[in-house]
C-alpha cells in the first residue's frame, strides 16, 4: 500500500525518499566495484607521479581548456593505435586529478604526444600553431611565454596531490622547488630531478626565468612516455 | 451573487510569489541570448581561427565553458528554477515556503553563481570537469544555494492545499534532489590552500572519468531533461486546456526514466580504459532508456489530441509541441549513438556535438521558449503577446537554424569518423589529421549561421516580450483552470 502511486504522490516526504533510493541504484552498482575490483587499474611499470613542472603543466592544460579540444585516450581501436600509438591504459592516468581523457577532437589526441616533437617545435608551436600547421584551428599561446610562472606554492600542489592519492614522499615535497627550477634550466645538474622522476625532459627555459610556456611543454613532452612497451608484453597488459 | 463568490475564492486562495517568477522569467530571457551569443562567436572560432586574437580570455578553450554554462545552468537553471517556483504554487495551491526574503536569496545567489562562474572561466580557473567547470569555492556557493531551493521547493509541497501531488512536481522534485546529489559527488575534491581557487579531484583516471559521466550524462538526464519534463507536464496542457493524455504513463515515463537515466553515464567511455562490464552496462541501459523517453513524448504528444487546430494560432505553443518532438529524436539518436559499434565511429566526433544541439536547442530551448510565451502575459497581467506575427517569426527562424545546425553537424562528424579510419589500398592510414580539420571547414560556417539565425530568433522574442510588457495593462489575471491539472490529480 505504501508503494502504490496513489498514496506515494499524497505523501511528500515518501515521494522524496522512493526518488532518491531510484536514483542511487544504478550510480551505486556502477561505481563503487571500480574502487573495490582489483583488476580496473591494474599496476604497470614505469608509471610515476608528475614532476613539479609538469603538475604546473598539467595546471595550465587545465586551465586554458586544452581538453575541449584533445582527448587523451588511445581507444583500443586498429585505426587509433596505428595513428596515435598504443591504446591507452588505465594505469597510464592514475596520478591524474582530474581525468583529461575529453569528449571531443577538434584537434588530435594527445595521449602519446610526448617525444613525438622535438621541444623547439612545441615552443614554436604554441607560440603561432599555424606557423607549423597552416590548415590548424588552434589559438595562439604566445602569452604562455610572457607570464612568468607562480610557483612559490609548489610543495603546497605536491601535498594536496599526496592528500587524494598520489604517492609523493616527503623528499618529493622537500626538493620540489629545486626540481621545478632544475628541469626548467638546460644547464641545471638534473641527476636528483632524474632519479626522484625518470624520463622527465627539461626544457630550455628563457635563462633565470620558468615561463607558463615551459611548464607545459615540459609536461606535452612527458605524456604517454612512461611506459616502455617494447618490455611489457601483450599478455601483462590485458585488462 | 458572481462577486461574493468570487471574493469567497480570492480569500481561500492566498497570492502567490509571482515577483521572483518575474525575475527568473527575464534573467531566463537575458541568459538565452548571451548563451547563443557566445555560441555563435565560438563557432566563428572554430571556421575562422583568427578570432582569437590570441587574446588568453577570448581563446575557445576558456569561452566554450562561458557558451556551455550560460546555456545550461544560466538559461535552462534560470527557466527552470523561475518555472518550477510558479508551478508548485499553483499546483499546491500555496505560496512559496520560507517567505519572499528567502525565494529572493535563490534568485539572486544563483545569478551570483552564474556571474562568478563565467568570470572565472575567462580568467583562467577551471577545473576541467565538462558542465562542471567552477573552481571548489563557486561549487560550495551554489551547493548552498541548491540546497535552500530545495527547502523551498519541498517545503511549498508539505503545505499545499491539495490532496495529490502534481505530476510536473514529481519530474521537478527528481530534478531538484539529483541534481543536489550528482553536484556534491562530482566535485569533490582538495583544495591546494583555503585562500587560493586551485583544487584537485578526489578522485583520478578511470574512476574520475565515470564519476564524471555519472555527473555529466544526468546533468543531461535531470537537469535537461527531467526539470523541462516538468515543464512539459504543467505548460502543454495549460495552453492546450487539455489533459494529459494518460496518467499511468505518466507514472510509468516518471520512475522508468529516473531509474534508467543514471546508469548510462558509460557510454560516454566506451573502447576506452574503463573496465568492459561497465560499459556494456552504460551501453544497455542506454538502450532501454529509449522506452520511457519515447513514453514521455507521446504523453506530451497526445495530450494535443483534439486540440491540433491550436497550433495554427498559438505559436508559442508550436514551440513546446515541436520541443516534444525533438525531445522524440534526440532520444532515439541518443541509444542509437551509445551502441559500442556506431560509438566508435562517433564519438569525438561532431555528430555528438550536433547531437547535443538537436537537444539543448530542439528540446531544452523550444520548450522554454513555450512556457515564456506563455507565462510573460501571464505574470505581467496581459491579455496576449504584443505580435504573435513576431513569436511566429520567431519559431520558423529558429527551427531553420536548428535544421542547419543539425544536419551540417552529422555529415561533419561522420564525415571525420570516416576519414580517421579510412585506409589505403596498401593498407596506410588514408588521411592525416590536419585533412580532417580541412574537410569539415564548409559544415564549420554552416553550423556558425546555423547558431546565428537561433540567435536571431532570440532577439526577436526578447524584442515582442519587452513590448509585451510595456504594453498598457490589460488583463485582471485571468486564472485558466486548466482541465488537464484537475483530472490527473484526481487520478483520472
Amino acid at each position: 500500500m505504501f508503494l502504490r502511486q496513489d498514496f506515494i504522490e499524497r505523501h511528500a516526504i515518501l515521494l522524496l525518499v522512493l526518488t532518491l533510493a531510484t536514483v542511487a541504484v544504478g550510480g551505486i552498482v556502477e561505481i563503487v566495484p571500480l574502487f573495490t575490483i582489483e583488476t580496473t587499474v591494474e599496476p604497470v611499470k614505469g608509471v610515476r607521479p608528475y614532476s613539479p613542472l609538469e603538475l604546473m603543466g598539467r595546471d595550465i592544460y587545465v586551465r586554458e581548456g586544452c581538453y575541449l579540444c584533445h582527448s587523451q585516450q588511445v581507444r583500443a581501436l586498429r585505426d587509433e593505435v596505428e595513428r596515435y600509438g598504443h591504446y591507452s591504459l588505465a594505469a597510464e592516468s592514475m596520478y591524474d586529478h582530474p581525468f583529461q581523457w575529453g569528449s571531443k577532437r577538434i584537434g588530435p589526441d594527445l595521449a602519446r604526444v610526448g617525444g613525438k616533437y622535438s621541444n623547439d617545435w612545441h615552443y614554436a608551436h604554441l607560440e603561432n600553431p599555424q606557423a607549423m600547421v597552416p590548415e590548424s584551428l588552434m589559438p595562439h599561446y604566445a602569452f604562455l611565454q610572457q607570464n612568468a610562472l607562480v610557483y612559490d606554492d609548489i610543495a603546497a600542489h605536491l601535498r594536496a596531490n599526496r592528500a587524494v592519492g598520489v604517492p609523493y614522499t616527503d623528499a618529493d615535497i622537500t626538493n620540489a622547488r629545486a626540481d621545478l627550477e632544475a628541469q626548467a634550466d638546460a644547464q641545471a645538474d638534473t641527476a636528483g630531478l632524474l632519479k626522484r622522476y625518470p624520463k622527465a625532459v627539461s626544457v630550455a627555459g628563457a635563462p633565470g626565468r620558468v615561463t607558463e610556456m615551459d611548464a607545459l611543454v615540459a609536461y606535452l613532452q612527458v605524456l604517454g612516455t612512461m611506459v616502455n612497451f617494447a618490455d611489457t608484453s601483450e599478455e601483462q597488459l590485458r585488462q | 451573487m458572481n462577486d461574493a463568490a468570487g471574493a469567497a475564492l480570492q480569500t481561500a486562495v492566498e497570492p502567490y510569489n509571482e515577483a521572483v517568477v518575474r525575475k527568473f522569467t527575464i534573467a531566463a530571457v537575458f541568459w538565452a541570448v548571451v548563451a547563443f551569443a557566445v555560441g555563435v562567436y565560438i563557432a566563428s572560432e572554430l571556421a575562422w581561427p583568427a578570432l582569437n586574437f590570441g587574446l588568453p580570455w577570448l581563446n575557445f578553450g576558456r569561452l566554450r565553458p562561458v557558451h556551455t554554462s550560460a546555456a545550461i545552468f544560466a538559461f535552462g537553471g534560470s527557466a527552470l528554477l523561475g518555472t518550477s517556483m510558479y508551478v508548485v504554487q499553483r499546483t499546491c495551491k500555496a505560496r512559496l515556503f520560507g517567505g519572499d526574503a528567502l525565494a529572493d536569496f535563490i534568485f539572486w545567489g544563483y545569478q551570483f553563481f552564474i556571474v562568478m562562474a563565467a568570470l572565472s572561466y575567462v580568467m583562467g580557473f577551471s577545473k576541467s570537469r565538462e558542465y562542471a567547470e567552477p573552481e571548489w569555492h563557486i561549487d560550495l556557493w551554489l551547493a548552498l544555494v541548491w540546497v535552500l531551493y530545495a527547502v523551498v521547493f519541498v517545503g511549498t509541497l508539505l503545505k499545499r492545499r491539495e490532496p495529490h501531488i502534481y505530476v510536473a512536481n514529481w519530474f521537478y522534485l527528481a530534478f531538484i534532489l539529483t541534481i543536489a546529489v550528482l553536484h556534491i559527488g562530482n566535485n569533490l575534491g582538495v583544495p591546494v590552500s583555503a585562500y587560493g581557487a586551485k583544487s584537485y579531484s578526489l578522485f583520478s583516471g578511470a574512476q574520475d572519468a565515470l564519476i564524471q559521466w555519472w555527473y555529466g550524462h544526468n546533468a543531461v538526464g535531470f537537469f535537461l531533461t527531467a526539470g523541462f519534463l516538468g515543464m512539459m507536464y504543467y505548460f502543454i496542457p495549460k495552453a492546450a486546456n487539455r489533459p494529459i493524455y494518460s496518467y499511468r504513463l505518466s507514472v510509468v515515463h516518471f520512475w522508468s526514466l529516473i531509474f534508467l537515466y543514471i546508469w548510462a553515464g558509460p557510454h560516454h567511455l566506451h573502447w576506452t580504459a574503463l573496465p568492459d562490464w561497465a560499459q556494456t552496462l552504460g551501453m544497455v541501459f542506454s538502450i532501454m532508456l529509449w522506452m520511457p523517453s519515447w513514453g514521455g513524448m507521446i504523453n506530451g504528444l497526445m495530450t494535443l489530441s483534439g486540440a491540433w487546430d491550436k497550433l495554427r494560432t498559438d505559436p508559442g505553443l508550436r514551440f513546446s509541441v515541436t520541443a516534444v518532438g525533438f525531445y522524440g529524436m534526440s532520444t532515439f539518436e541518443g541509444p542509437v549513438m551509445s551502441i559500442r559499434t556506431v560509438n566508435a565511429l562517433s564519438h569525438y566526433t561532431d555528430w555528438t556535438i550536433g547531437h547535443v544541439h538537436s537537444g539543448a536547442l530542439g528540446w531544452v530551448a523550444f520548450i522554454s521558449f513555450g512556457a515564456i510565451y506563455y507565462l510573460v502575459p501571464v505574470l505581467w497581467r496581459r491579455n496576449g503577446l504584443y505580435s504573435v506575427r513576431l513569436c511566429a517569426w520567431h519559431y520558423w527562424i529558429s527551427t531553420l537554424g536548428i535544421v542547419l545546425y543539425i544536419v551540417s553537424m552529422w555529415v561533419a562528424g561522420i564525415m571525420e569518423g570516416l576519414m580517421w579510419r579510412a585506409y589505403d589500398a596498401n593498407g596506410f592510414l588514408q588521411y592525416s589529421f590536419v585533412e580532417s580539420v580541412v574537410a569539415v571547414h564548409p559544415f564549420f560556417v554552416i553550423r556558425m549561421l546555423g547558431g546565428l539565425l537561433f540567435l536571431t530568433g532570440a532577439l526577436l522574442m526578447a524584442y515582442n516580450l519587452i513590448m509585451t510588457v510595456r504594453s498598457p495593462r490589460t488583463a485582471p489575471a485571468p486564472e485558466r483552470l486548466s482541465a488537464g491539472m484537475v483530472a490527473v490529480a484526481a487520478g483520472g
